[in-house]
């Protein structure tokens, strides 16, 4: 449904898109997942016709979108990061008219504004002006404008960003359901790993320009072949603790503030007993030892070799 | 056709959001009055001097304050394309297949649609205060059409300036220093005869003064029906020409995202 080949750009002396790559299939709910920074709001500027790659190529449903434009655009919705509604009109005049210029009119364009309206849970508000809404309330009418000419395609950029947890969550429910809803083929752009978790069916991890892997957020995972084993030592004997791990089969991967070794091993479970009494009969002191399953933190780490948070925030 | 509806939707959309500010619309009303009864007061004795074609200033200036706050509005008219940049109304349309051209034209038919409104409130308030038009009907006509005219010559103007710099201050300084010269370098105020021998000459290239003679050609007696269609002819040019800037470098600003 999306495919992109080797997309490069540059802004102002920064390499934005240093070769970007993908594909998204017909009804899946695709994440672009990377920090601030990364490339992934200038991918989707350049797949909704808002801007133009340097190199590369991109088609959205069989339309290339440099060379058939007006095409993309009546197959797209766009729910950019930042709204874009116009704030002293009223919910509905904003469907009413992003409904005109996709061409809509008549019965059809009511109807299909009632429609969404009530989709999307703000009803209630539809004939009150913009500027009172709440930011959950703005981002639902963002979204419902995207949906309007009923897109088969939608793009959806940063779709939680500034939303408290809570309102994080519901926005999850309602992706979920409006992809359903309206058999649609998202492309989803997010920097916080949790959403791109719970929410696609598979994802590309971005960083600097370039995605780093791409796959289902369980064979990623999948991928790293076992479980993290973090050791907190009461001591600074890190190097020991090291050389311990490593001789009972974990392998020693990266030391978090000075004492905490983080190992990766088979099975987590299994091998905890033998990781204690290894290190206690080297007489290293273990203030806490835990196991987890990996997380997309621990992918973009092993693809990377950066710390997730660390890039974002730097960002 | 497209063109000329996605420009009518975009325009009622900016028309409908003025419409819901109540002091924007008694601003709109009080102000060409402001300038009526002050002016026409402030100068009534300055037809003693000679050369303003009647005895009565306020039917010399009438006409004028038309053009004068028809100008006035256009100079301004770049804000709400800023506003639109800023709160990215105008990206959401760049990704449908919204008009390009009715982006900018929407703005520029609106400013033109206010001067057309304020120039029929001046025009029945003038009448209040006992103004003639030599020319009757036709004549009102004549002199919204010229307000319509400067407006759409000088939105033009400060629509092109709003995409090219994109902030608010420049549009405030740059609407403040063509405001005044223009107006004083035009016969809006004084007659002809009794201006400074460059300045009359200077006035001869100024828009808002082509606008100030076609307008007061057709209220005072003796009307040049050449000189009304040659004047607004050339504000009619001047208006496609500042459009046209105002369309490239829209297409600049998308080049720029």
């Amino acid at each position: 449904m999306i495919v992109v080949e080797d997309l490069r750009k540059r802004y102002d002396g920064v390499q934005a898109l240093d070769g970007v790559s993908f594909e998204v299939r017909e009804g899946e709910v695709f994440g672009l997942l990377g920090p601030n920074g990364a490339g992934k709001s200038t991918t989707v500027r350049v797949l909704v016709t808002l801007t133009y790659a340097d190199e590369g190529s991109a088609s959205v449903a069989g339309h290339d979108v440099r060379r058939e434009q007006n095409a993309v655009r009546r197959t797209i919705g766009y729910v950019p990061q930042d709204s874009g509604v116009d704030q002293f009109g009223t919910g509905r005049e904003n469907l009413t008219l992003q409904g005109r210029v996709q061409g809509m009119h008549g019965r059809d364009l009511r109807t299909r504004a009632d429609e969404l309206l009530e989709l999307v849970g703000i009803s209630d508000a539809a004939d009150r002006i913009v500027k009172n809404y709440s930011g959950g309330m703005r981002r639902r009418l963002d979204i419902a404008l995207g949906l309007m000419h009923r897109p088969r395609v939608l793009f959806l950029d940063e779709p939680t960003t500034g939303l408290d947890p809570e309102a994080r969550v519901a926005m999850w429910d309602e992706v979920s359901r409006l992809a359903r809803a309206e058999s649609l083929t998202i492309l989803l752009t997010t920097h916080y790993l949790e959403e791109a978790d719970q929410l696609t069916d598979r994802l590309a991890i971005v960083s600097r320009g370039k995605v780093v892997v791409e796959g289902t957020s369980a064979d990623l995972k999948a991928g790293l072949r076992g479980d993290a084993v973090q050791v907190e030592l009461e001591s600074g004997a890190v190097e020991d603790a090291q050389r311990v791990l490593a001789g009972v089969g974990a392998t020693p991967e990266q030391v978090l503030d000075d004492r905490i070794v983080v190992s990766r091993v088979e099975n987590g479970g299994r091998a905890l007993p033998g990781i204690i009494s290894a290190l206690e009969g080297a007489g290293i002191d273990v203030a806490s030892v835990s196991v987890s399953r990996p997380s997309l933190d621990d992918v973009y780490l092993h693809f990377t070799g950066r710390d997730f948070g660390t890039e974002d925030r730097a960002a | 056709m497209t063109v000329a509806r996605h420009t009518w939707f975009m325009t009622v959309r900016q028309a409908r959001n003025l419409m819901r500010e109540p002091i924007w619309i008694v601003l709109l009303l009080v102000q060409p009055m402001v300038w009526l009864v002050l002016y026409g007061q402030l100068f009534r004795n300055v037809t003693r001097l000679g050369g303003f074609g009647t005895g009565s200033y306020i039917t010399f200036l009438a006409p004028a304050i038309v053009v004068m706050n028809a100008f006035f509005g256009a100079t301004w008219s770049g804000m709400a394309m800023i506003n639109d940049l800023d709160h990215k109304v105008v990206e959401r349309f760049l990704a449908t297949p919204a008009s390009r051209i009715s982006i900018v034209l929407s703005q520029i038919v609106r400013s033109a649609f206010t001067a057309a409104i304020q120039a029929v409130v001046i025009l029945l308030v003038s009448l209040a205060l006992g103004v003639r038009v030599h020319t009757g009907a036709l004549g009102w006509l004549v002199i919204i059409v010229a307000g319509i005219l400067v407006n759409s010559a000088f939105a033009g103007i400060s629509q092109a300036i709003a995409l090219l710099t994109r902030r608010e201050a420049t549009m405030i300084a740059v609407a403040n220093f063509i405001g005044l010269p223009l107006l004083f370098l035009s016969t809006t105020m004084i007659a002809r005869p009794q201006m400074p021998g460059w300045m009359q000459t200077a006035a001869r290239f100024n828009p808002v003064d082509w606008g100030v003679r076609a307008a007061r050609e057709v209220v005072l007696p003796g009307t040049d029906w050449g000189s009304v269609a040659g004047h607004l002819g050339l504000l009619l040019a001047l208006s496609a020409l500042t459009a046209a800037w105002a369309t490239r470098t829209f297409r600049a600003y998308q080049r720029s995202l």
